[in-house]
């Protein structure tokens, strides 16, 4: 603008304010609109999944449905409780194979490791948190399943195949751990070196700092990255789907076949989804991991937040 | 234990005490200091950004060790006792010398915990009565106690910025250390609080020796017993808070003094620094004659 002269640069300088008014008017819009989109595609998916659940609930009441363990949907018998179990099975199972794993290696990432070993350790976990969960799945019936099969369920006086619930557990804690080390690495790391120096200031050794001081400021960042793996086994499909052996009937132990309810679906989906009633079914089990997921997001923020000013720093 | 701290009489010297940063470039963040803290006195570092106070506080109680590549040299001598080599685990000496930080920094624990954090760990107490007395104890000689009594299950961190670093000063108090390290530990409060930390600072000094960084020469001239002055490393001039403010030994110390530029090259040489005159007081100590402890860059 240096060669214009003053005139022209002062009505120019105006109508850019104009059009930096107008940007600064609009951008409200189209950042809340993106903002109420999520929103809305939540409550459009909620509204479809409850639409087309109606023909089963005409039929079975939502206790029945969830309460009974005969699941025969030729006969139009449509009982839950197999998949609910399988993936209550799984999901915890997971978790208490991934957690423990999870928290001692990030307090080994993030507190003792050093330099190159840092980077490298580091590095290959993030790679492992990224490996599609399919490659597990193979790799898992090349190995876990004749492992689990061959050795394991004979050790402990079981005539299981391999392909079952302890199978799927234990490639579902290999899948999400990596991503809960990631995460809970973040959240030692994004702490102040002030709360190490006050707590090794008074003498503490560094396991008692890590124990009483910084495990629990990280605290809500860990039960986060909890959580998310939490929420990863829940909704886990293509492993459970490739290892579990799909039986859907109320499993005799953990090494038995059955059913996830994200298995449920994938299994029954194509051959079944022509008769209208089962296909109400199977999007209720939609429904129910919905609701279920949202239960859960909404109680983990509650108990964060409680985590959070219990433990501020 | 008695129910008044007994004055702990801890002196802390420094001998060529140097700190290396070995990372991908080398510095060497403090360069062969010799000093002595003497006891019950308070010793305020002073000097300008970057000059290598906070790492020489660190250095005191191997609280710099949390970092990685970092190389010392020299030692550290805690009544004629080295820091360095020490029979004594490091836990035990950063007990003796404790350290506060310059951001206030409550623990993720209550008001009460904060204040028992040491004692607990150290398993420094009878009963639960004596855990109550001792806290109680410490939030007194803070001057927190009366504004805290009826909250003493709240979280630390909902204290006010001024109310947290004095509850720092409590915990690091709790575990009767004979030495306190303290980093600029008012410039992150408001006048208000930062006066307050003061006071309670100037009743402490009277039982503990204290060393503390500070950035703020007034704060030096009100608070300090013994005044050093650190520039890129090196101790230009250490000594009384009376000589050093009005009588500077040093060019490089009166141009601090007086907030004009310091002169980067000239008239430092070893010759005008304290002459070691007996007293009880934070002056260079010539250990090694042959080595001026301010060498000429």
């Amino acid at each position: 603008m240096t060669g214009s002269t003053e005139t022209e640069s002062a009505a120019d300088g105006s109508s850019r304010l104009g059009r930096r008014l107008l940007a600064e008017r609009l951008s409200g819009y189209w950042f809340g609109g993106a903002g109420y989109f999520a929103v809305a595609l939540f409550a459009l998916i909620v509204l479809t999944l409850l639409y087309q659940s109606l023909p089963l609930l005409a039929e079975y009441s939502v206790v029945q449905a969830l309460t009974s363990s005969n699941w025969d949907p030729a006969h139009n018998e449509f009982g839950f409780l197999p998949a609910i179990v399988g993936t209550v099975y799984v999901t915890l199972l997971s978790m208490a194979m991934g957690t423990p794993i999870a928290i001692l290696a990030a307090i080994y990432i993030a507190e003792y490791a050093e330099g190159r070993t840092k980077t490298i350790v580091s590095s290959f976990i993030d790679v492992l948190a990224a490996i599609p969960s399919v490659i597990f799945g193979l790799v898992a019936l090349l190995v876990v399943v004749p492992f689990v099969g061959d050795y394991l369920a004979p050790a402990v006086g079981s005539d299981a195949t391999g392909l079952g619930i302890f199978t799927v557990s234990l490639v579902m804690a290999i899948v999400v751990t990596p991503f809960m080390i990631s995460l809970a690495v973040e959240s030692l790391e994004a702490l102040p070196d002030e709360l190490r120096e006050s707590s090794l200031g008074v003498g503490a050794t560094k396991w008692e700092t890590i124990r009483s001081v910084l495990l629990r400021a990280a605290g809500p960042g860990i039960f986060s990255a909890v959580l998310l793996g939490f929420g990863r086994v829940f909704g886990a499909t293509i492993v459970p789907a490739m290892l579990i052996g799909g039986q859907t009937q109320l499993p005799e132990s953990p090494l038995a076949t059955g059913q996830t309810l994200p298995t449920l679906i994938v299994n029954d989906f194509g051959e079944l989804m022509s008769l209208p009633l089962t296909q109400s079914a199977l999007i209720f089990v939609g429904l129910l991991l919905v609701v279920v997921v949202w239960l859960f997001n909404f109680g983990a923020m509650v108990v964060r937040r409680r985590l959070r000013r219990r433990w501020q720093y | 234990m008695t129910m008044t701290s007994p004055t702990t009489n801890a002196t802390l010297t420094t001998e060529n005490l140097a700190v290396t940063y070995t990372g991908n470039r080398e510095v060497e963040a403090v360069k062969g200091v010799s000093l002595e803290f003497a006891a019950n006195r308070l010793t305020a570092i002073i000097g300008p950004s970057g000059c290598g106070k906070s790492t020489l506080l660190k250095s005191l109680n191997r609280l710099h060790e949390i970092q990685p590549n970092v190389e010392i040299g020299g030692d550290v001598r805690l009544n004629g006792e080295s820091v360095y080599d020490a029979d004594e685990p490091v836990p035990e000496i950063r007990r003796r010398i404790g350290y506060v930080p310059q951001e206030p920094t409550p623990l993720p624990l209550s008001i009460y915990e904060n204040v028992a954090y040491g004692l607990r760990i150290h398993g420094d107490y009878e009963s639960k009565a004596d855990l109550d007395e001792r806290v109680e104890r410490y939030l007194r000689k803070v001057n927190l106690w009366g504004e805290v009594e009826d909250r003493l299950d709240a979280p630390g961190a909902e204290l006010s910025t001024g109310q947290i670093q004095r509850l720092c000063l409590a915990r690091s108090l709790a575990v009767e250390p004979e030495v306190l390290l303290c980093d600029e530990v008012t410039s992150a409060l408001d006048p208000v609080s930062a006066e307050t930390v003061e006071e309670t600072l100037a009743d402490l000094k009277e039982e503990y020796t204290i060393v503390m960084v500070t950035h703020s020469m007034d704060q030096a001239r009100r608070l300090a017993d013994d005044v050093v002055f650190l520039y890129l490393g090196e101790v230009v001039e250490a000594n009384d808070v009376e000589t050093f403010f009005e009588n500077p030994q040093h060019e490089r110390t009166r141009a601090f003094v007086d907030g004009s530029a310091i002169p980067t090259t000239g008239a430092v040489d070893g010759e005008a620094n304290g002459d070691g005159d007996g007293n009880e007081r934070a002056t260079t100590t010539d250990t090694e004659p042959g080595e001026p402890v301010v060498a000429e860059r």
